[in-house]
């Protein structure tokens, strides 16, 4: 079966590289499911979570910041400011983060993107709990 | 022991602890430098993909937009210059500042004035003992650039480049920075950031990993002139972090040189010392047995 090589890239590290059966990512148009034989697409990302279904092995939630994604014959580079796999992340510290981001105010687009990517965060680590990838 | 000696046996000893001292800076630069350059080549696929997502973008947009295309009447124009913020790393300072002079005069002539983005201590301190006009300066991150850093600087040139040039922005962005081509070899180099030039910066950074003849024809979300336009911007972030942190590895690269031959220096300088105190002491032992078998000699004969 055809699969999708893939890899997620940072600003300054590669997050996450391997094939895979299917990818799910949020774009300003809405959600894109990505499998085998897409066409070519370059989309830009909303900050949200990357689902990523490798060939072997559980499922991938990353969480991404300002990136975008191209695709072309089943090689598929997602790009973004910053991507943390959600086995990265602690819930404590993330939730701290949150909060702390909450109480600075949302009057600054600064603290407002903080909240963002805290909640972010949080949600790419729940989406890994709730479907049971932690085994 | 005699005067002469002595002055000898304590210049040995203050080598000797300037030679410590360059010693432990030098293995410090080197271990800083490892990092450094690990750093740069973390960051080399990103850069990649996001040239190339540019350039599939630009050749499939038909407009090319303010970002790209040059501007008729130059009023004015940014000039980035990457120094460290500390010195003892030989001229790595003052060429990024020799360089940005010879551009400084270089738009002067061309009737552009150029305003001044300085980044570390070093430039920050020959602007202001010159008295000039800083636009902006940022210090105290030029060893360990984050890609936050860029970004402060990105935002700053970018919204000059984006108020118009009636209120007193920008035209362009022109980028002085040490490039690392290797632990012997770093070159001063002057890029122009924005309007873009895209073509130059394909080819000559990015033809041998990429095939940019033909692209897939994407379909762009949600149009290929909003994804120039939102990648333009982090193309600028990406160009500024790219160059700190190629500076940084040349900082530390120059630091390691300059460092090691101050040691080698203090090295020579401690042998040839030892030396002329070995022969003073050997002076001074002849003088006293002289002195000795003379004064013998004249009892002797009393």
């Amino acid at each position: 079966m055809a699969e999708l090589n893939v890899s997620v890239v940072a600003v300054d590290r590669s997050v996450w590289v391997g094939p895979a059966k299917s990818i799910v990512a949020k774009t300003p148009e809405g959600e894109i499911g990505i499998l085998p034989g897409h066409e070519p697409v370059l989309s830009l990302l909303v900050n949200g979570v990357v689902r990523i279904e490798p060939t072997e092995g559980a499922k991938v939630a990353i969480a991404v910041h300002g990136g975008f994604v191209a695709m072309d014959s089943d090689n598929v580079r997602i790009l973004a400011e910053t991507a943390e796999l959600s086995s990265d992340i602690d819930i404590e510290r993330a939730q701290k983060a949150l909060d702390k981001a909450r109480v600075a105010g949302e009057d600054s687009p600064e603290a407002l993107a903080a909240v963002h990517r805290a909640e972010t965060r949080l949600k790419a680590a729940a989406a890994v709990t709730a479907t049971g990838m932690h085994s | 022991m005699g005067a002469q000696l002595r002055v000898y046996r304590r210049r040995i000893k203050s080598v000797q602890s300037t030679k410590k001292i360059t010693k432990a800076m030098e293995l410090i630069a080197s271990s800083r430098f490892v990092k450094a350059q690990q750093r740069v080549e973390a960051s080399l696929p990103y850069t990649q993909e996001l040239l190339r997502a540019i350039s599939a973008a630009v050749s499939h947009g038909n407009s090319k937009g303010a970002l790209v295309s040059e501007v008729e009447n130059r009023k004015r124009a940014a000039v980035i210059l990457i120094t460290s913020d500390r010195g003892l790393a030989g001229a790595y300072s003052s060429a990024v500042i020799k360089e940005g002079e010879g551009l400084n005069a270089l738009l002067s002539e061309e009737g552009v004035t150029p305003e001044h983005y300085l980044v570390g201590r070093k430039s920050v301190g020959y602007y202001k003992f010159r008295e000039r006009k800083i636009a902006n300066s940022w210090t105290g991150f030029t060893d360990q650039p984050t890609y936050e850093d860029a970004k402060r600087i990105a935002s700053a040139v970018f919204e000059a480049f984006n108020t118009p040039t009636a209120e007193g922005g920008v035209d362009e962005i022109h980028l002085v920075y040490t490039h690392f081509v290797n632990m012997a070899v770093q070159q001063v180099r002057v890029r122009r950031i924005l309007p873009v030039e895209i073509l130059e910066v394909s080819k000559a950074e990015a033809s041998e990993k990429l095939d940019t003849k033909v692209f897939p024809l994407y379909d762009f979300e949600p149009s290929p002139e909003a994804v120039l336009e939102a990648l333009l911007p982090r193309y600028v972030e990406n160009m500024i972090y790219t160059a700190l942190l190629l500076a940084a590895a040349s900082e530390h690269a120059a630091r390691r040189r300059a460092m090691k031959s101050a040691s080698d220096n203090a090295e020579e300088l401690i042998r040839t010392l030892a030396r002329q105190a070995n022969q003073a002491r050997q002076a001074e032992i002849t003088q006293e047995i002289s002195e000795i078998v003379g004064g013998a000699d004249a009892l002797a004969s009393a």
